[in-house]
């Protein structure tokens, strides 16, 4: 299509203006965290490494964001492994309810984080009676692994499933014409092919744990607290507000080999 | 595993902001056993468990005395600030904390709702040098049993600007009449039982409501509190909620008056917001607020432990001075570091709390003993509200 | 429905009969069986552990929480009872006030939806038609990576961002918007939905790039030899192509935005009230029976929007 040049600038330009848009909220905060001031006025005051010390030297941040990483790895590891079942399921087989089924994983990511939160809220509360036993899945850091499983299935079954849908099914055919069974068209296909899409999909699913604050609120126990709510509580406080814009460019500047990794390997193809 | 013990000394640093002695700026915490009398020794009968999950309002454990406290036990305080009485009961339903500072208005739901145990006073050997005129009220007690230990009390104050007000008010008509330089700057509580701040106002402005209790309100009455509220909306910046919120507000300009707690004075006037609060002449609504123990604590010792704690005489004086409240130990005055500060708040001036209506839950049946009619309950006061500001 | 059942017996494409293979013949029948047999035991034993998962834990907690809404609250204690009532419900669909904050939320999302798309199109058109090949990727990433910086940090520095001055601060200066431009929204509805869609643009921007990619070129060159001109192709060839690209990026910008009360609280001074913070405040109030019937607003809401965007064809490009 021939685009006009002036349209073509126009368009070049939306993408630089969508870009700073993007970013300059980060930067400012980044900038913060060096700022010699503690409000949140511009332009800053001057510099000092003053709050990445102190941040460094104090211990509930660290502590928070050990949390954090440990829910998230609990959360991701049972995410994988519903996710990719699903997605072989029903990428491999046509069925009645499939349809249903893939609303289903879609549901706990697309209803607001509140409605998921106060939903399971309300029944790790209860004690659940089934007659031969009760038992009450209460507070802490099982319910929040719990949680976040739950959001987190939809993420490593999307890359999945988009990657079986992608790759050819000769591949499995031609497979099984050579003579292999199951298993070994699995380990020798099947799994290569989907690999880089189950690592995709795990990052991705680590990253929507680690940054849950609604369902996060709602479903921890008292004493274990994790990254976010490390923030949400300081955030306001006039005298914390420089520690958490460290926190957050640190966690910033953390992200981006990650996502770049989960870009390349979402983008690598199975060929 | 001290979690969310505060950590910062800037916060420790604030200690003796409600004082001004530039003594205090040194949190007296720091090493291992400083040369610091805590007036303190805990209760050998009662063995800790490692830690303890308590809920509290803004300022009432921070560093500079939940740090002795563990060293003295090895009890850790995990620490969760809530914004509103009606938070601390939700979180206490959840059966997941050990104790709370519960104001007058949640203590009367947790006793109904079973989600608190009556204390024996033998276990809290700082019950004794509690003042007289806190124990055993209503809001604290069941059947002349004590239900927990008196934390201390205070009212709640209207802040100003200086700079924006230059003449001090001394009425809450700048925040419901308005006509002052801070329309458009006024910062509300957002909580249901802020109704009673209208009720009060209305009290003593519209004499022919015959208003005689801000929590006894018949329908008439709350209607009228109501209305006065949703006027108020028309010149609120703020509905504040998370203490900071109040404070960011304060130090920025843009609330230049509002309803407040002395703590959030304090440390705004410590970042150098040009304010100041008082008690305007209509009296004010206050909190009388009682440790509780919660009927289903998974670390009783320690919470106890902890709670006779906070009611000894260096404890209590230290939260007391901290918020910016009177203490509820007779023996804390002397351990204050500003010596007047039981004087400046009124710790034992029974008449400076006459006009100081505590926090209370609204029940059908009329605080104020009137039984021709009906009073609005609670529960109403929080639909009510969750309208007015929506 | 009833040809679905059908559908369900049918071999899937690994073990389905190649095209222009013999056909089975009768003897064919007892081998099919078995791997019929065999089919539905791979089936079940993929499928069982995730729907059991999101049906017993998540379906049964939402269903546990519709039934909250239909008991009543002991107001001395604040807890629900086992005393049925409609009130509740009543309260959360016929109360005038409650369903203007219903609409308004609604508004907003769809504000935040429109803006997004109104974005992405454009941008996404550039980065995958017009940049040089080595500059995607790396534009594409620079898009996402936002998404990694944390909600609430981002919730801040919007609250930093619109920060206005005052003569009465201690410090006096406003925030990064009113220093620049010496503007700034203030804290309201255009401040709730300038972050909203902030925050979940990135949702927007990765399924319409996916669909600008998949464009074919040739559609658009033929519009192009045909006469057409770029803004008629657009509309007319391009953007139906897009729209389930569309549609899955709304998934996320619509339904992440209906339910937010953490960004209307921090933007507005709680001035502003969404969904959201409805059911926030009731649950907080206690008042949980209350709360649930209002979460079936939102949950009504997205669930019909689902619906409305798998018929769009959303799903197949999530």
């Amino acid at each position: 299509m021939r685009i006009s040049r002036p349209s073509r600038a126009v368009l070049v330009l939306s993408v630089i203006a969508t870009l700073v848009f993007l970013y300059v909220p980060l930067l400012v905060v980044a900038r913060l965290s060096f700022n010699t001031g503690k409000s949140l006025s511009w332009p800053p005051k001057g510099w000092t490494l003053d709050w990445w010390r102190k941040a460094w030297a104090t211990a509930s941040p660290k502590e928070a964001l050990w949390h954090s990483v440990q829910v998230a790895l609990a959360a991701t590891a049972i995410a994988l492994v519903l996710g990719t079942l699903a997605a072989f399921a029903m990428q491999r087989y046509e069925f009645l309810g499939r349809q249903t089924i893939s609303f289903l994983m879609v549901l706990p990511i697309a209803l607001p984080g509140i409605v998921t939160a106060v939903a399971l809220q309300n029944s790790f509360s209860r004690r659940i009676d089934l007659g031969l036993f009760s038992f009450r899945i209460g507070f802490g850091f099982h319910s929040l692994v719990i949680a976040h499983a739950t959001f987190c299935i939809v993420v490593a079954y999307n890359n999945v499933v988009a990657r079986l849908r992608r790759s050819s099914p000769n591949l499995l055919q031609a497979s099984a014409d050579l003579g292999a069974h199951g298993m070994q068209t699995f380990r020798l296909v099947t799994f290569p092919l989907v690999r880089s899409a189950v690592l995709a999909g795990a990052i991705l699913a680590f990253a929507l744990s680690f940054d849950e604050i609604v369902v996060t609120t709602f479903t921890a126990g008292a004493g274990f607290e994790t990254l976010p709510q490390w923030i949400f509580t300081r955030i306001g406080r006039a005298n914390d507000v420089p520690l958490v814009n460290v926190m957050a460019t640190f966690v910033m500047v953390v992200s981006i080999p990650l996502a770049w990794l989960a870009q390349r390997l979402t983008e690598s193809g199975p060929d | 595993m001290q979690r969310r013990t505060m950590v910062f000394t800037a916060a420790a640093a604030l200690l003796g902001v409600g004082a001004g002695t530039a003594s205090a700026t040194t949190p007296p915490t720091s090493g291992a056993a400083g040369p610091t009398d805590y007036h303190w020794t805990p209760n050998p009968k009662l063995t800790g468990e490692g830690q303890t999950n308590i809920i509290v309002w803004a300022g009432y454990a921070e560093e500079a005395w939940t740090k002795p406290f563990t060293q003295m036990t090895g009890c850790a305080v995990n620490v969760k600030t809530a914004n509103s009485s009606d938070e601390m009961v939700q979180l206490m339903q959840s059966g997941e904390y050990d104790a709370v500072s519960a104001s007058g208005d949640a203590t009367e739901r947790l006793i109904a709702g079973n989600e608190v145990v009556a204390i024996d006073p033998a276990e809290f050997p700082s019950y004794a040098r509690i003042y007289d005129d806190l124990k055993l009220k209503q809001w604290n007690s069941v059947d002349g049993k004590p239900m927990g230990i008196p934390h201390g009390r205070g009212a709640n104050l209207l802040v100003f600007n200086t700079e924006a007000l230059t003449s001090p008010p001394d009425s809450w008509g700048v925040m419901f009449d308005g006509g002052t330089p801070a329309d458009g700057h006024i910062s509300v509580y957002d909580s249901p039982i802020y109704i009673a701040d209208a009720a009060l106002y209305l009290m003593a402005t519209k004499p022919e409501l015959k208003i005689t209790n801000p929590y006894a309100l018949d329908q008439t009455q709350f209607d009228a509190a109501i209305a006065l509220l949703q006027k108020q909306k028309g010149i609120t910046t703020q509905y504040w909620s998370i203490y900071t919120d109040q404070q960011t507000a304060l130090e920025g300009g843009s609330v230049l008056a509002g309803t407040t707690w002395q703590v959030i004075v304090n440390l705004a006037k410590a970042d150098g917001a040009k304010i100041d609060a008082v008690k305007p002449k209509e009296g004010a609504t206050g909190w009388s607020d009682t440790w509780m123990l919660s009927s289903k604590a998974k670390n009783p010792n320690c919470a106890k432990l902890w709670m006779d704690w906070i009611a000894s005489p260096w404890a209590n004086a230290q939260v007391a001075e901290y918020f910016g409240e009177a203490p509820s130990n007779q023996d804390a005055c002397a351990l204050t570091s500003d010596p007047n500060h039981c004087t400046t708040f009124h710790a034992a001036e029974t008449d400076y709390w006459k006009n100081v209506w505590y926090w209370t839950t609204a029940t059908e049946k009329c605080l104020d003993g009137r039984t021709d009619v009906t009073c609005v309950p609670y529960t109403e006061w929080v639909n009510a509200w969750t309208k007015l500001r929506a | 429905m009833g040809q679905r059942l059908d559908e369900a017996a049918r071999l899937s494409y690994d073990e389905a009969v190649l095209p222009g293979a013999p056909t089975p013949g009768p003897r064919a029948g007892a081998r099919l069986s078995r791997a019929f047999t065999r089919r539905w035991l791979a089936l079940g034993s993929l499928l069982t552990p995730p729907v059991a998962w999101l049906v017993v834990i998540y379906i049964g907690s939402l269903l546990a929480l519709v039934a909250v809404a239909f008991f009543r609250l002991d107001g001395r204690t604040q807890r629900p009872t086992t005393s049925p009532t409609l009130d509740n419900l009543r309260q959360a669909f016929t109360v005038g006030t409650y369903l203007r904050v219903v609409g308004q939320s609604v508004l907003a999302a769809v504000a935040v939806t429109l803006l997004s798309a109104m974005i992405a199109v454009p941008v996404t058109f550039c980065v995958a038609r017009i940049l040089p090949r080595w500059m995607r990727r790396g534009v594409v990433v620079a898009f996402l990576l936002p998404l990694w910086a944390g909600y609430l940090v981002k919730a801040y520095a919007w609250k930093a961002m619109l920060r206005q001055g005052s003569k009465f601060g201690v410090d006096k200066a406003g925030g990064f918007l009113e220093s620049t431009f010496g503007w700034s929204p203030g804290f309201g509805w255009l401040a709730v939905i300038l972050s909203l869609t902030y925050l979940w643009l990135p949702y927007m921007l990765l399924p319409v790039y996916t669909g600008m990619e998949r464009l074919p070129n040739s559609l658009i060159e033929a519009s192009g030899d045909l006469g057409a001109k770029p803004w008629r192709t657009f509309r007319d060839v391009a953007l139906p192509v897009l729209l389930p690209s569309i549609a899955a990026g709304s998934i996320f910008t619509f339904s992440l935005s209906l339910g937010d009360y953490i960004i209307p609280a921090v933007v507005t001074e709680r001035k502003v009230l969404m969904i959201g913070n409805l059911v926030e405040r009731t649950l907080l109030a206690p008042n949980q029976p209350l709360a649930a019937a209002f979460t079936l607003w939102p949950l009504l809401i997205i669930v019909a929007y689902l619906l409305a965007m798998r018929a769009a064809g959303a799903f197949e490009n999530v």
